[in-house]
């Protein structure tokens, strides 16, 4: 009977975590990385099949199974928890007892992936892995790319906050809040786009710049803020409001298709505008003029298209005398040039 | 410079002087911005401008400065994640030392665009070393003296550490080994990551 112990201890230098079993399949040599994980376990003498489960290739756990998946690289599992995954070679042993116990095998055992759970569920330190063991190259890996990872991600949310933030100013009105021109064509083709109904509310301020020119700017704006939370009021949420030049406001009714209710809706807004605002103890009164158009009305519209008809609408409420409301129809096609709208 | 590296002065300024005294940092030094942003780049000028504007404002050498910094980066609760990186390199102070030629690989698989300065260690006798730090500007060398330290008693270990000065670029620190266990270590669980 040859000595193995000369076996043993190379096997403790070049792969810590291995068994050595004999022909009947039962351990004779445990390395010490593989006795770490498993402390309370007496492992000279088990099966090794009792130890770990080899699931992959398929086999019945038998001496003889394993020796007809030598080579082969294994897929195994603890039997008893924590079950870690472990990948593993086998090897055989020479039948005349030249090398090891005779007819027995090697098994070679690694953690794999698992390397990160095992770590921490067996306290491992860099000594119990093999010299050529990339293990701690990659916990390395992995808490630097975590690390990395973690930097990016602050840096992804303060420009996602930082675009919002611009997108916001970009679409807004900064005096009264409302949205801006860019915005309302925005909303606009997006609607025609997916062919949603809407009404669009073109109102012109009356008065508003006798107001500008005798009361000042102060007055002015603080008008233009107060119209801003009336049109708000008299609308809904998911209506659009935009503030399109000085004392010029479009408004979008989603999904609005009756043309007495837009009806309604701008003779309430005027009679609102048209209660007297108080600044600084003065008086502001102001009226509005309002046209508008369904986008129902028309195949095949355009933005463009429609904020024309709006205009049309708007000049001949201005015609009619101003604080009222009138709605397109083609007949104010003919009766009106476009270059009159201004 | 990348980002990090502006990041990092920041926050050693940030986390041991205050705020107040990194708002006038970046006021003397003409930042139009209040926070290096980690993951970008900057210019290189940008760096030295401030680390100049720190040490105004400290009223310390720049040297100093680059030395506490990079002692700041190994011992600061904020920044134990590096510590924790920088522990992979060995298990004792002496295998760290030699994963110091591995540093500049070692960022950079980490994070494939920054640029650490090459380290290369020479042994003269068992507790006699140079390290040669060879970067494009003369100062890393002071922040790895920091580091050394830092990281010497992290491990344990006793040294004492000499910053030689540059020749041509190359920046050259001695190391002596004065003892490898004069007090416990701080410990490294391999498995315990840092939040």
């Amino acid at each position: 009977m040859i000595d193995d112990e000369p076996l043993f201890a190379l096997l403790k230098t070049l792969c810590p975590m291995h068994a050595v079993l004999n022909s009947t399949g039962h351990i004779v040599h445990a390395g010490w990385a593989l006795k770490k994980i498993r402390p309370h376990l007496d492992m000279t003498g088990m099966r090794f099949s009792e130890l770990v489960e080899i699931q992959r290739p398929r086999n019945d756990g038998s001496m003889n199974a394993l020796r007809m998946i030598a080579g082969r690289k294994l897929h195994l599992q603890l039997r008893d928890a924590p079950r870690t995954s472990l990948k593993g070679v086998a090897v055989t042993l020479p039948e005349d007892g030249t090398l090891g116990p005779s007819g027995g095998a090697i098994v070679n055992l690694s953690f794999g992936i698992s390397v990160i759970e095992a770590v921490r569920d067996y306290k491992l330190t860099s000594a119990d892995f093999a010299a050529t063991d990339l293990a701690i190259e990659m916990l390395y890996l992995v808490e630097a790319k975590t690390a990395a990872m973690d930097l990016s991600r602050t840096l992804n949310s303060r420009l996602r906050g930082a675009k919002i933030a611009a997108e916001e100013q970009a679409f807004t009105d900064t005096l009264t809040g409302l949205k801006n021109r860019r915005a309302l064509d925005f909303v606009l083709n997006h609607l025609l786009e997916h062919e949603h109904d809407f009404a669009l509310l073109h109102v012109d301020l009356d008065y508003f710049k006798a107001v500008n020119d005798s009361k000042g700017h102060a007055a002015g704006d603080f008008v233009l803020q107060q119209v801003a939370r009336i049109m708000i009021d008299e609308t809904r949420n998911e209506d659009t409001i935009a503030r399109t030049g000085g004392d010029e406001f479009v408004i979008v009714l989603n999904r609005l298709t009756n043309p007495e209710l837009v009806q309604d809706i701008a003779d309430r807004l005027i009679a609102r505008l048209e209660v007297p605002m108080e600044f600084n103890g003065q008086e502001c009164n102001i009226s509005g003029s309002a046209g508008s158009v369904l986008s129902a009305q028309t195949d095949g519209v355009n933005v463009a298209q429609l904020m024309e008809d709006a205009d049309l609408a708007l000049y001949a409420a201005k015609s009619e005398g101003r604080g009222c409301h009138v709605a397109y129809c083609n007949e104010l096609r003919k009766s009106k040039p476009m270059s009159n709208t201004a | 410079m990348h980002g990090m590296i502006n990041r990092a002065i920041e926050r050693f300024v940030r986390d041991t002087y205050g705020r107040e005294i990194w708002t006038k940092v970046t006021q003397k030094a003409g930042l139009e911005f209040s926070e290096f942003e980690a993951m970008l780049s900057y210019d290189d000028a940008l760096t030295f401008d401030v680390l100049a504007a720190v040490a105004e404002v400290l009223e310390n050498p720049v040297v100093d400065v680059l030395e506490n910094i990079g002692i700041y980066l190994v011992s600061h609760p904020n920044v134990e994640a590096l510590r924790r990186l920088l522990r992979f390199g060995g298990v004792t102070f002496t295998d760290f030392l030699y994963s110091l030629d591995d540093l500049q690989e070692r960022a950079r698989l980490a994070v494939s665009d920054l640029h650490l300065p090459q380290l290369e260690l020479r042994e003269h006798t068992t507790d006699f070393y140079s390290l040669s730090c060879k970067a494009p500007r003369a100062g890393f060398g002071h922040v790895i003296v920091g580091l050394l330290r830092a990281m010497a008693d992290d491990y344990g270990a006793l040294v004492l550490l000499d910053h030689k000065g540059a020749q041509d670029g190359i920046e050259i620190i001695e190391v002596r080994l004065l003892t490898v266990t004069h007090a416990s270590g701080r410990s490294f669980d391999l498995g315990a990551r840092a939040g």
